[in-house]
């Protein structure tokens, strides 16, 4: 903006929030390559050996699997859901479909911990609390709201013309679907299914309602972590975890750039 | 007619899972709430009667209310400062508020701990400077909660804010100042006004976020200070009082839509996630 600079005050608290931000998070990589045997900052050397000691556990790497495992089954789920759906409205109209988009923003809305308990006492009733097939359903439909903004928002910038111009030639609508309008907007459908892979990889409260034993999550294992021993292994997952997240967000960026390139 | 069958048809999957795996275990707790351990409004009359649900409802207020206040404060700088970048440092900002965003909230907990823990990496810098005898207790009560919470809240904050400042004319603030107004002046009586709506929507936003939070809350507050969300998983899996627990869970939720349908008109959540997804 032109001829119009923020003040130093302005900037001074910009900074500052922005390393309060990025700060603590930034510290935990320093402590994962501790020599110490408990939390702390490296000593004499760095180490390896947190994480060695990490990908030499079986019940981390089994977290890990299931938690991928999850996110992936549930990443599907949620996409293939919520861009059907998002099409749908889309194309039917904003009038007749308000209803349907708001229930699917509710849970983004509604506290996990509400969802969480009536689902436990739902899924005891079904026979589905500490299954894999239960947590999949649940990631999956707490993700549905992600993959339904996310290609919304790719519609929003796509000519219906072109939708009925293939319909008008005799397309049937999976046709359509398959060749007209999915590659206009598969981009959004990417970021879509990349938010949903984090909130499912991520999340936490509701498989501490409805997994036990079974089901054994990477979120469940930190939080048994953190809870019980604050060993420098912690701070090993939490870098890794970064990573991952990072790499994602740099993908989801990159998409982005890719598609107002064109 | 039949063709508009089939995009109901598109329709229909996310429908059936939301209504089947959402709706159901949501009504469900409307349920307990009035039927558990007997039948009636006697859960809810404890939000009259009985002296830890109030207070675990004015803790919850209370914290959510200034964890709004600090994330607002300190968004507002920093989407300021995002919104008046040139394009090229604004991508770099803009990271700052979004890879928090996205980073898992047990790691920034566990973050949080490992620094102002009593033996944490703040205690320990502080006591080899000088500058204190004891160790600070940072973690494990209020204090370590608000500072947890803001730490989430502030992208949160962020977004709805910078959507909002990105809609103001530059050239009105040009004009404030070609007509004689000073820096703060110009601020106070132009942008400011006219970025408030995005401010609002911020607000509403974290608030609504911070009452139902249970996560941060639970592993910065140590089991001492008890928020809505822990007390309600505190009542169902140690205590198996399910109706109280449901019926906190139940106003929990009327609690949240009443504050969105109450700033409906400002707040666009779907416009909000569009920006922040």
């Amino acid at each position: 903006m032109g001829g119009y600079r923020p003040g130093w005050l302005n900037s001074t608290v910009a900074w500052v929030t922005a390393l309060f931000l990025l700060l603590p998070v930034a510290v935990v990589v320093p402590v994962s390559f501790t020599d110490q045997r408990f939390l702390s900052l490296p000593k004499h050397t760095l180490s390896l050996q947190h994480y060695t000691a990490l990908f030499g556990s079986e019940a981390w790497r089994g977290a890990i699997l299931q938690s991928f495992g999850i996110a992936l089954a549930s990443t599907a789920l949620a996409v293939v859901a919520g861009t059907l759906c998002a099409i749908g409205c889309w194309r039917i109209g904003r009038r007749s479909t308000e209803l349907v988009r708001a229930l699917m923003l509710l849970p983004i809305i509604i506290p996990t911990i509400v969802y969480a308990v009536g689902l436990y006492r739902s899924f005891a009733l079904a026979g589905l609390l500490d299954s894999f097939l239960g947590v999949v359903l649940a990631h999956g439909v707490t993700g549905i709201p992600y993959v339904v903004v996310t290609v919304s928002t790719a519609l929003a910038a796509f000519d219906g013309r072109l939708e009925q111009a293939a319909r008008g030639m005799g397309a049937s609508l999976g046709q359509t679907l398959r060749w007209v309008i999915l590659p206009r907007i598969m981009p959004g459908i990417v970021s879509g299914a990349i938010f949903a892979f984090i909130h499912s990889w991520d999340e936490l409260v509701i498989v501490l309602f409805i997994a036990s034993r079974n089901v054994f999550t990477l979120p469940r294992k930190i939080w048994d972590g953190i809870n019980e021993n604050l060993d420098p292994s912690m701070a090993a997952v939490a870098v890794l975890l970064v990573v991952a997240t990072v790499l994602l967000l740099l993908a989801d960026l990159a998409l982005r750039r890719r598609r107002e390139g064109h | 007619m039949r063709r508009e069958l089939g995009w109901w048809g598109l329709i229909l999957p996310a429908f059936l899972l939301m209504t089947l795996v959402y709706l159901v275990p949501i009504g469900q707790v409307l349920v307990i709430s009035v039927t558990e351990p007997r039948l009636g409004l006697g859960n809810y009359e404890r939000l009259w009667t009985s002296g830890s649900v109030q207070r675990v409802i004015l803790t919850t207020l209370r914290i959510g209310g200034l964890t709004t206040l600090i994330a607002l404060l300190l968004g507002y700088a920093l989407a300021y400062k995002v919104a008046m970048s040139p394009p090229n440092r604004r991508r770099w900002w803009l990271l700052a508020v979004l890879v928090p965003l996205w980073i898992s909230v047990l790691v920034r907990a566990f973050a949080w701990v490992t620094l102002l823990r009593r033996e944490g990496l703040v205690n320990e810098a502080l006591l080899a400077g000088g500058l204190i005898d004891t160790p600070l207790r940072m973690v494990w009560n209020e204090f370590g909660i608000v500072v947890g919470m803001v730490h989430y809240m502030v992208p949160y904050a962020v977004l709805p804010m910078l959507a909002s400042m990105g809609e103001v004319d530059p050239r009105l603030l040009a004009a404030a100042r070609g007509l004689g107004a000073g820096r703060t002046e110009s601020f106070l009586r132009v942008f400011l006004p006219l970025s408030l709506p995005g401010v609002i929507a911020a607000g509403v936003l974290v608030f609504i976020f911070s009452l139902g939070f249970y996560i941060t809350p639970a592993l910065l507050g140590g089991g001492r200070t008890l928020m809505a969300a822990e007390w309600i998983k505190l009542q169902i899996t140690d205590l198996l009082r399910w109706g109280l627990g449901a019926m906190l869970a139940t106003v929990l939720v009327v609690a949240i839509l009443a504050t969105l349908a109450l700033f409906s008109r400002v707040v666009n959540l779907r416009r909000l996630f569009g920006a922040g997804a």
